[in-house]
């Protein structure tokens, strides 16, 4: 009668734990090639390079929990970027007023495709495609060239450091920090991330439980949508520039890194803290490809596709083990005895 | 024993959905502490009368009274809220959840907005003993077995302070011990006063659990009769509202088979699924399998049909080997497999029940030569007259059918092939007895115009009655083979524990 529970690592745990073994060979294998990529620093650079999809990462794990996908993600870092970078210098808005200003615009934009895919019922792919070539259009109506950003505050964001033991970060390492942990403590935590889990589990008994489906499904677009906005800006500090081809593909990035991480891109299994390792793993390959400095880096997108097509079949594995074990357990069934009617 | 008071009183019921009056007129009350058995054919209305009173339909006419007040819900959440809590016969909860939250989600116990889930836990497994079940509540809830499901579905159910509890087919996927077990839950909960509206197909459930039946047919009431003053047949008399000749007719006319075998399994088996077996069906013969749940039934039929690939012996038909590596060879010679599962398996729902019917057969012809519009609707018609589809409108698609009818349609669909040996594998599950009946007897008229037929049921009564042979299987192999003369199911039982053919 009892659930066959076992305390071994249960199929939840299994992908996240591969990854961060993976990641884990790859970077001792960096460290005993190169000698100076066993510095702790060469950690905290993957985080520095890649705050800004960590960021944008972290959305998408909302959007994918659900079963969803945002295509847009890319296209709204870009045309944060390009707003930005227009109003600090062409219209000379102060820091403070454009700041909110381009993150309200993003979770607006996250909002109107989720209310889109909810009320029409219009696959998220789609909607979100559009949202993508929208985005990224509306970019090349502010200024079809790189615009670049001289503003004291981005400067500052730019090239200030968060010293700490002899080690540095950036700020936006911070703020991707700080977006991680609220995150984390928003799915495990609130009603509102076990519901995400919940609809990505299954959104028909979702809704028969009671749960707010529309409310939720929105939720995870305008969180997304703002994290690509908060993405944008951290990659405006990085790059100090707005310009309508930063972050093309970025999207795609985000999507492998949330993916490698083991959250099953059908939705109701996954840890935001995967989504960190995936973004590690994606960094370190590009870490090791410069180290190496011989490699084209046209090799990160062919280890990265080859780490892809892993975890998918992995996933696969996992998930046809846990529904052959599932419904298998009534083997010493009873009889069903049913005596006929009209007897 | 039960209070003189209802809890819930639904009067003059009436609904309309576009052409079809759903419910007339209908009245219906519950009282505290009681099973009350809902009971009606498939399309007697007794789902609509659960969804206007759940508030999933807007009620045209009449009254519904909680607890003396009158209520109109809007919709199950709000019913839930008022204590109308209800469990659906699919198990509409999150699988990839722990059962924990399954049972708690959407009311979880917080601090400031967090989730507290060492509280969660312990609250679910309270909730989990009330029902004396033990269960890891922290376990996900896809390992759980489908009767573990249920019963959590139940614990959701209950937790608010639930007045009435409405169980909607709760029981037709569950094997006989579960249904014991869920039996008992449904107990305890009469004994703790809640109200309980019991919906079934199997009428000795109806018997060892309800207190009262109220039994619907065409959206009318037929009356409300406390269960032991009611006798089975009179039930299913009222039930069907017709006498029940079609159901004693079958009996004698079991016309005998011819002799030359159709197909001829040897030694035919697949490792981890059933092992090798001989089994033989000849022209105008049912041969039926029995055995438990997940003995092997349905693994035998897949074998046959090319389903799965055997890895051992051969199959041979009108006495030549043949090769069946997948069903569209199989379908190309002449078998023709009704799957268990007609929902996941066989209809495509969205599709019209001519475009289901015709699916088979256009297989068979392969895409390139379609079947002329004209000769699909003939067939068609044909079929829904000669099964008795309802309502016999072509153009319907197969979602908007009721369980027996779609499973009419699955059967129209392999009939129109024309098929020399028709698997039937569960045919008459979850469907009511006036269709359980036309199916069972169209068994027995294809049988006499020469088809094989093997039969796949749980029902071992139905399956003693309907065949020419038996064959039993138990773990995973058949061990036994009889000819049914004189054997009774008692006989068969003590095959299907021991293993031993006495």
């Amino acid at each position: 009668m009892s659930a066959r529970s076992s305390y071994l690592p249960s199929g939840r745990y299994v992908p996240v734990l591969a990854t961060l073994a993976l990641l884990a060979v790859m970077y001792g294998a960096g460290a005993l090639r190169y000698e100076a990529f066993g510095d702790g620093q060469v950690i905290l650079n993957v985080f520095v390079d890649n705050a800004f999809l960590l960021v944008v990462a972290v959305g998408m794990t909302f959007v994918i929990l659900t079963g969803g996908i945002d295509l847009s993600v890319g296209s709204v870092v870009a045309l944060t970027t390009m707003l930005s970078a227009s109003l600090l210098k062409d219209q000379a808005w102060p820091p403070y007023a454009v700041l909110p200003l381009v993150l309200l615009l993003g979770a607006l934009l996250g909002l109107g495709m989720g209310c889109v895919i909810h009320y029409f019922e219009i696959q998220p792919f789609i909607v979100t495609l559009a949202g993508m070539f929208l985005a990224r259009g509306l970019c090349y109506t502010i200024s079809t060239a790189s615009i670049p950003i001289d503003d004291p505050f981005w400067r500052s964001m730019a090239d200030s450091k968060v010293r700490l033991a002899g080690y540095f970060v950036s700020p936006s390492v911070l703020v991707a920090l700080v977006v991680v942990l609220v995150a984390a403590y928003v799915l495990g935590y609130t009603r509102l991330g076990r519901n995400v889990y919940a609809i990505g589990g299954s959104p028909g008994s979702a809704l028969l439980m009671g749960l707010p489906v529309a409310r939720t499904r929105i939720a995870v677009y305008t969180i997304s949508g703002f994290c690509s906005a908060l993405g944008g800006v951290l990659l405006s500090f990085y790059m100090l520039s707005g310009y309508g081809l930063h972050a093309v593909g970025m999207e795609l990035d985000a999507i492998a890194a949330v993916v490698i991480g083991g959250t099953l891109l059908t939705g109701g299994s996954g840890y935001l803290v995967g989504t960190v390792l995936g973004v590690m793993v994606l960094g370190v390959i590009q870490t090791i490809i410069t180290f190496d400095g011989t490699l084209s880096s046209w090799w990160t997108k062919i280890v990265i596709g080859v780490l892809l097509f892993v975890f998918i079949v992995l996933q696969r594995l996992i998930a046809a083990r846990g529904t052959r074990s599932a419904p298998a357990a009534p083997e010493s069934a009873p009889l069903t005895l049913t005596a006929p009617p009209a007897r | 024993m039960a209070d003189p008071r209802p809890i819930l009183t639904m009067t003059g019921i009436s609904k309309d959905f576009p052409g079809v009056r759903a419910l007339a007129d209908v009245g219906f009350r519950l009282f505290p502490g009681e099973v009350h058995a809902l009971m009606g054919e498939n399309g007697a209305g007794k789902s609509t009368l659960i969804k206007v009173l759940t508030g999933v339909y807007d009620v045209d006419q009449g009254e519904i009274a909680l607890d003396g007040e009158p209520v109109r819900f809007s919709g199950p959440l709000q019913a839930r809220q008022a204590g109308v809590s209800t469990v659906y016969q699919e198990v509409n909860l999150c699988a990839n959840l722990s059962v924990a939250e399954n049972i708690l989600i959407g009311r979880e116990p917080r601090r400031f907005g967090a989730i507290r889930w060492a509280a969660l836990r312990r609250r679910a497994a309270e909730l989990l003993r009330r029902l004396q079940l033990d269960i890891d509540v922290t376990a996900p809830l896809g390992t759980c077995s489908i009767a573990v499901q249920q019963m959590v579905a139940i614990a959701r159910a209950i937790d608010v302070s639930a007045k009435v509890l409405i169980l909607d087919e709760p029981t037709s996927s569950l094997d006989a011990g579960e249904v014991g077990q869920l039996f008992q839950v449904i107990k305890r909960l009469k004994d703790e006063g809640i109200a309980i509206l019991f919906v079934t197909h199997f009428l000795d459930q109806v018997y060892e659990v309800s207190d009262r039946v109220t039994v619907l047919r065409n959206g009318r009431l037929v009356g409300e009769y406390l269960t032991r003053d009611l006798s089975q047949i009179d039930l299913v008399g009222k039930m069907i509202g017709k006498e029940l000749q079609v159901l004693e007719h079958l009996d004698e006319e079991r016309a005998p088979a011819a002799p030359e075998p159709v197909v001829e399994a040897r030694a035919l088996g697949r490792r981890g699924a059933v092992a090798p077996f001989d089994l033989t069906v000849r022209r105008g013969e049912v041969v039926g399998l029995a055995g438990l749940l997940g003995s092997g039934r349905t693994e035998v039929a897949r074998l046959l049909f090319g389903a799965d690939r055997a890895d051992h012996g051969r199959i041979l038909l009108d006495g030549v080997p043949v090769s069946l590596r997948t069903p569209r060879a199989a379908m190309g010679r002449g078998l023709a497999f009704c799957s268990e599962n007609r929902r996941t398996e066989g209809l495509v729902e969205e599709l019209t029940v001519r475009e289901n019917i015709i699916l088979a057969l256009q297989a068979v012809r392969g895409w390139a030569r379609p079947i002329p519009r004209r000769r699909q609707e003939e067939l068609v018609g044909r079929y829904i007259q000669a099964l008795r589809i309802t309502p016999a409108d072509p153009g319907l698609p197969v979602r908007a059918l009721s369980g027996g009818n779609q499973q009419k349609v699955l059967l129209a669909r392999w009939l129109i092939t024309e098929p020399r040996l028709l698997i039937l594998d569960e045919p008459t599950r979850g469907i009511d007895v006036g269709a359980k009946a036309e199916i069972q007897r169209l068994v027995v008229s294809l049988s006499k115009d020469g088809m094989g037929v093997l039969f796949i049921s749980a029902e071992l009564e139905e399956v003693l009655r309907l065949s020419h042979r038996i064959a039993v299987l138990r773990d995973r192999r058949m061990v036994a083979q009889m000819v049914n003369e004189g054997v009774d199911a008692d006989r068969v039982m003590r095959v299907i524990a021991s293993g031993e053919s006495s």
